[in-house]
């Protein structure tokens, strides 16, 4: 647990309120608890966070750990019991619901284990439609989401309902679709959990991609795979941080890559 | 090593040098290289066991070189590793040892050395995924062999998540 906060900004002189001013996102104290059937499930309980711009973090656990809980409070779909999450400095406390989708149109894009496309909706105004209910003309709206399309490889299916095409390509649609807007911060609950192997690749691929040039990624998911394309590791259990660990830091033990595989299931297993 | 350089062997003569070469270009980046003073000491001991054969080829400008041949008896052995399944990977690591005797010492905590093996096993899958990154996509048998290892990796990871799950304090 030594490493739970991130080191703070260079610039601020360790006064908190400036910290605050360079953090995309803090979070303090959630607690969430469902109450379904049978006995309250504790899904949250007592999250402190915080994510810097262009930071990309992975949040790993078991099924039922609660990190989709917390990613979807990250994202106001879900509100919290007790504790606060600040936007770039700004406290949502107040925030209503319609001010948390303004939010979610831009500065949270998400992106969920089902795509949650508008089925009904070619996969071009799916994308588009975000851009105008954010107040850009038509215009601009298209010419952003034909960038997208190109970055993503979905030139061609433009006219293309959801349902017509792959899962790793209505991936790709929800993404371009969560990024539209250029929100500063991406929320991915699961993007690989229905994809296959391809699948799981291109989405850890196009996430790394847009990563460097400076996106700022939350990424919920229980494939390590693609946990470690981040550059940070939460380990989530029972509805709290057991670990946070920044990767690639220190070189591991392994000197030179091509050790690497040597270094487990070759050499060492017996 | 010694099934291998018989199997590449099987397709026709070779010298060590080109068999080394063979192997780097079909097994990738990500398999442990084959030093060269390793393959001709084991060709040594395969022609002593009448698996091989070599012959001495002249060679004008340079010292003669080993054209290495496969026996009737190297092909056996051949057939017979082909023939058997392998032992699957044993559990029994180190770690194993240290999580199953660190109550007992006092000297430390389970959950401690969950997190810090997860550390470890998390950064050496950053380290597989880059090195798929960086092998030829084409070359199908090395990414495969990465994705193996990324596979046992994710199963240890899984184990852990397990450990973790039954040795934490309850509330």
């Amino acid at each position: 647990m030594s490493d739970r906060r991130p080191p703070a900004p260079s610039a601020a002189r360790g006064a908190e309120p400036a910290v605050q001013e360079h953090l995309l996102l803090r979070a303090e104290g959630l607690v969430k608890t469902h109450h379904g059937e049978g006995a309250p499930a504790r899904a949250v309980r007592g999250v402190d966070l915080t994510v810097r711009h262009g930071e990309f973090v992975a949040v790993t656990g078991p099924s039922g750990a609660g990190k989709s809980t917390l990613l979807h409070l990250l994202g106001g779909l879900q509100r919290p019991d007790e504790g606060s999450i600040w936007l770039e400095g700004r406290c949502t406390d107040s925030y209503s619901e319609a001010r948390w989708a303004e939010e979610r149109r831009r500065s949270i894009g998400v992106v969920f284990q089902f795509f949650n496309l508008i089925s009904n909706l070619p996969v071009a105004d799916n994308v588009e439609l975000p851009a105008l209910l954010a107040g850009r003309s038509p215009r601009q709206a298209r010419a952003e989401r034909k960038e997208l399309f190109a970055e993503l490889g979905l030139d061609g299916k433009e006219r293309s309902m959801p349902g017509e095409l792959s899962g790793g390509e209505q991936q790709r649609v929800a993404l371009a679709r969560a990024l539209v807007n250029h929100p500063p911060l991406l929320l991915a609950d699961e993007p690989a959990g229905s994809l296959d192997s391809r699948g799981t690749r291109e989405v850890m691929r196009l996430l790394s991609r847009f990563h460097r040039r400076g996106q700022a990624i939350v990424l919920v998911t229980h494939d390590a795979r693609l946990a470690s394309a981040a550059d940070r590791v939460i380990s989530f259990f029972d509805g709290r941080i057991a670990d946070d660990v920044k990767l690639g830091g220190a070189a591991a033990r392994g000197t030179a890559i091509s050790d690497v595989v040597e270094l487990r299931p070759a050499a060492d297993r017996d | 090593m010694r099934l291998p350089l018989l199997a590449l062997l099987a397709r026709g003569p070779a010298h060590g040098y080109e068999m080394k070469q063979a192997l780097e270009q079909l097994l990738g980046s990500a398999y442990p290289q084959p030093n060269v003073g390793q393959i001709y000491v084991t060709l040594g001991r395969l022609e002593k066991a009448g698996l091989i054969r070599g012959e001495e080829v002249e060679q004008s400008s340079r010292p003669n070189k080993k054209i290495y041949h496969l026996t009737d008896a190297g092909l056996d052995e051949l057939r017979g590793w082909f023939a058997e399944p392998e032992d699957e990977p044993r559990v029994r690591d180190e770690f194993f040892l240290k999580l199953a005797l660190a109550p007992q010492t006092g000297l430390a905590d389970q959950i401690a050395l969950i997190n810090k093996q997860r550390r470890q096993y998390l950064n050496t899958m950053r380290n597989l995924s880059k090195l798929a990154g960086a092998e030829n996509r084409d070359n199908r048998i090395a990414q495969l062999l990465i994705e193996g290892a990324m596979l046992h990796l994710q199963a240890d990871l899984d184990w852990l998540e397990r450990c973790q799950e039954e040795l934490e304090d309850p509330e």
